[in-house]
């Protein structure tokens, strides 16, 4: 794929100009690199989703269902009715632009309408037409638009370049927040059939085995066994990983690509070796064994459906309370979904870390837990042997999540976590970290290969941040608490910024973590050579573990 | 296209409340019945709207958190930017309402050689949107002097204050040079900006055009086409105690001044111009962020097909059982 993408330096050349030609015109070329390839229609079925067929989107005919107007603007009533969000973001903008450069699609595309406030706008246009008096009225004259099948093409291919990262509502003065608008744009799209293999997929494994990537039972448990091996060669220490057992106190819950993809991985075997020293009693679960949720991605009620595994897991196994692991857009549905959606979890107790004895009251509904969270407290409260030099072949710098910055405040915990295990932790500059942290790019489901060229674009925000702080001072390792990150962060550095590595807080941690009877480490966790010593020698860049 | 048409849209009404002043017989049509009218569509779209907002269930807490949560007792929280609290959240919406901290944050970001982002200071567009308002705000109380009588202390006060530079006579007010130069510059920089003149619609250059024409008569009436203030002050007096007098020769620029303040009123609920009362109802800005620490109801969850752990076991029975993982059935 490498050489039919664009080189970096070319691909930094921005055109900001708009073009002349007005926007109510819906025409997008689907240009390969820069969209996404439609759900395969076994998938749709098997979610008993609406219009499977087999179609590509740069196709002429899509083959919408026959009445899909009537479908489009049905839809589009009901949630005007059901979310208070979607009827006021359609109505109060005033269109002032604030958000326009702070989209990283935008800033990376120059295409205007990936400004968020015209992003919405091609949604808006057409509730102005048919929902307000003055669009059905006086139509174009009061910013009302047609719904045509090029405005549906229009819709998918701006509703799936935006990651849902919410960094325009930050700064946008009401709060508009173009997250709420794309996730109606996409569930409108899936009333009609228009939707995408990388999200579907997922969420057919979601629901048929319990993580996305469609990991068996036994496949996860051989997984987890082999993870305890390798644990036990890099440290002499050979941990309990329990799987589904009940009357555990903790269900620990991880994004499902911990125990496959790469540098997910490592941050496993980090919180594993962080649950032994602290003999934590918990349990994994292969029927719960996804904590992200693709259906976020798709729509309100299949982010239910998936996430209703969790507190149905909890209840069956009997244990205390749940604590989550590092993973995005999990956090978004954990933190303000869950509860809401699938509680009350009155079978649960308050959380307590039975370590510390803190209580964890902000959680004291959901009765979820972050890891950092949990660590934190760990670290503060000195029950943890740390010895920081083991991680000195690292220069850190940290990327905040969309969605735990954004939709949660997860700022200063997995800092705190950092600067204790790590000596060399340096910010990247103030406007591309914290509540305005700029995405990866290929979050929301986009972060396919067909979609590379869009993906080394909405990224190249976060890259250029990164470029700065590695070329001021020498960072080489961007930690994250996101497994989406994890996975799409590796290629972005490696297009904008060679040679920088990826990886978990709790990777670091365990790199850094003395446990009772473990051999003197001489590696880290990836089985490089710790310390000062691997500096000079520098770790080999990611890819996919043997 | 869309800026011309609506700045002649906007003369076309200016002129038409001139004419309506000209005529005897035709200004107790702009005088009063419009005027009515106008108040009337303003009150009844304006509710309308927000009880459709209003109605409109919050079924997620969603707020946007802009800083520290409140979790460990030993990390600061940001109590204004994350609020978890009532007193939180009314002091996030006061800076939101009264000081436009979200447009506070905005930034320039530029492309330049390397290639290398910056994020430049871009205040001007918050300077500017809040002079407006405030300006704005601080004209409409000034007018109560012509609609209450005797006129209270504070609207005297507020008009002496104003007129503070006491810059040639009438003295001239500071909220009238405020409020022309910032719409002066809100419409510049729509219409300089390639990226604002793509976006922008009939309805924000119509907006704009409203308001320049509203405060350019009123302007006028003050500093250049004297107006009779005591015919003026009876009109409106009649208006709002409801026992209307179709004066006599104000002058004609009132009238245009009226008409188009009518406009405005009658067209607030059609438009954008309802975001001074949406503002006040984002789920974004306007909830505390306690997500996973108070349960949140949505009035119209419903259940949905879960693959529960039963038909999960059953599918994979063998699979488990080889595996040596727990079984609930054997």
């Amino acid at each position: 794929m490498a050489e039919e993408v664009a080189k970096p330096e070319d691909l930094a050349q921005v055109d900001y100009r708009p073009p002349a030609k007005d926007w109510r015109d819906p025409a997008v070329e689907f240009r390969k690199g820069v969209f996404c390839y439609s759900a395969a229609p076994k998938h749709l079925q098997y979610l008993g989703l609406p219009n499977p067929r087999p179609w590509h989107p740069s196709d002429a005919d899509w083959k919408l269902p026959a009445d899909w107007k009537r479908i489009i603007l049905e839809g589009m009533k009901e949630r005007l009715d059901r979310f208070r969000s979607f009827r006021l973001f359609m109505d109060i903008c005033v269109r002032c632009g604030a958000c326009a450069d702070k989209c990283h699609f935008y800033i990376g595309s120059g295409d205007p309408k990936n400004m968020p406030v015209m992003r919405a706008e091609l949604m808006r246009s057409v509730y102005r037409r048919y929902f307000t008096p003055a669009g059905r009225i006086l139509g174009p004259l009061a910013g009302g638009r047609e719904l045509t099948e090029d405005v549906i093409k229009e819709w998918f291919y701006y509703f799936y370049q935006c990651t849902e990262c919410r960094r325009c509502s930050v700064f946008c003065p009401f709060g508009i927040d173009t997250a709420e608008v794309t996730m109606m744009g996409r569930e409108l799209l899936n009333l009609v059939g228009c939707n995408i293999n990388w999200i579907l997929e997922p969420v057919a494994n979601c629901q048929r085995t319990g993580n996305h990537l469609g990991i068996q039972p036994h496949a996860f448990k051989d997984a987890i066994d082999f993870l305890v091996d390798e644990l036990a060669e890099i440290t002499g220490v050979r941990v309990e990983a329990p799987i589904n057992r009940k009357g555990a106190e903790i269900l620990y819950v991880i994004p499902s690509a911990e125990t496959f993809g790469t540098p997910h991985y490592y941050t496993l075997l980090g919180t594993l070796l962080l649950f032994h020293a602290i003999g934590l009693d918990y349990t994994l679960s292969a029927y719960a064994s996804e904590g992200g949720n693709f259906g976020l991605f798709t729509s309100h009620e299949m982010m239910k459906r998936l996430n209703a595994k969790i507190y149905a897991e909890a209840r069956r196994l009997g244990v205390k309370w749940i604590l989550g692991g590092e993973c995005g857009h999990m956090w978004r549905v954990v933190h303000q979904y869950m509860d809401t959606m699938n509680g009350p979890a009155d079978f649960l107790e308050e959380p307590v870390s039975p370590v510390t004895g803190t209580r964890f009251p902000h959680a004291r509904s959901t009765k979820m837990v972050h890891i950092c969270e949990f660590t934190a407290d760990l670290i503060h409260n000195g029950r943890l042997r740390l010895d920081p030099r083991r991680n000195d072949h690292w220069v850190a710098t940290f990327h905040d999540s969309c969605n735990p910055a954004r939709s949660m405040g997860l700022i200063e915990e997995p800092r705190f976590i950092l600067r204790s295990v790590c000596r060399r932790f340096h910010e990247m500059p103030e406007n591309t970290i914290k509540e305005r942290t700029f995405c990866c790019g290929s979050g929301a489901g986009l972060g396919t290969d067909e979609n590379f060229e869009m993906r080394m674009r909405g990224g190249f925000p976060r890259a250029n941040a990164v470029k700065h702080v590695r070329d001021r001072f020498g960072v080489n390792l961007v930690a994250c608490v996101c497994a989406i990150d994890k996975a799409t962060l590796p290629p972005l550095l490696e297009y904008w910024v060679p040679g920088m590595h990826v990886a978990g807080v709790h990777e670091l941690l365990g790199n850094a973590l003395v446990v009772e009877g473990e051999n003197e480490r001489s590696t880290d966790l990836r089985g490089e050579p710790t310390g000062a010593a691997g500096a000079s020698a520098g770790p080999q860049p990611e890819g996919a573990r043997e | 296209m869309n800026a011309l048409g609506s700045l002649l849209l906007v003369l076309l009404l200016a002129g038409l409340g001139f004419a309506g002043g000209q005529v005897a017989g035709l200004r107790p049509l702009f005088g009063v019945v419009v005027p009515y009218a106008a108040f009337v569509i303003f009150l009844l779209g304006v509710s309308h709207r927000v009880v459709l907002w209003a109605r409109a269930p919050v079924p997620f807490r969603i707020p946007t958190t802009c800083g520290q949560q409140r979790s460990l007792s030993w990390i600061k929280p940001s109590r204004l930017e994350n609020p978890s609290s009532t007193l939180g959240v009314v002091g996030r919406m006061a800076l939101e309402v009264g000081l436009f901290r979200s447009l506070f944050r905005n930034t320039r970001t530029e492309l330049r050689e390397g290639p290398r982002l910056g994020y430049g200071e871009a205040k001007l567009l918050w300077v500017a949107a809040l002079a407006f308002h405030w300006a704005f705000l601080l004209v409409i109380l000034r007018h109560l002097r012509f609609f209450l009588e005797p006129v209270p202390a504070v609207v005297a006060a507020l008009a002496s204050v104003d007129s503070f530079f006491e810059i040639g006579t009438p003295g001239l007010y500071a909220t009238d040079i405020v409020l022309a130069g910032a719409l002066g510059y809100l419409l510049l920089r729509r219409l300089l900006s390639p990226q604002a003149r793509y976006l922008s619609l009939f309805g924000d250059y119509f907006a704009l055009f409203l308001l320049l024409g509203l405060a350019a008569s009123g302007i006028l009436m003050r500093y250049a086409v004297r107006i009779d203030t005591v015919a003026v002050k009876q009109l409106a007096l009649g208006l709002v105690t409801l026992s209307p007098v179709v004066p006599g020769e104000v002058g004609p620029l009132f009238f245009s001044h009226l008409f188009l303040l009518s406009v405005l009123g009658a067209y607030c609920p059609f438009s954008k111009l309802m975001h001074m009362g949406g503002v006040f109802l984002s789920p974004t800005r306007n909830l505390a962020n306690t997500s996973r620490m108070k349960r949140h109801v949505n009035p119209w969850n419903y259940p949905v097909d879960v693959h529960t752990y039963a038909q999960w076991e059953d599918a994979f029975r063998d699979k488990l059982k080889a595996a040596g993982l727990p079984l609930e059935k054997e």
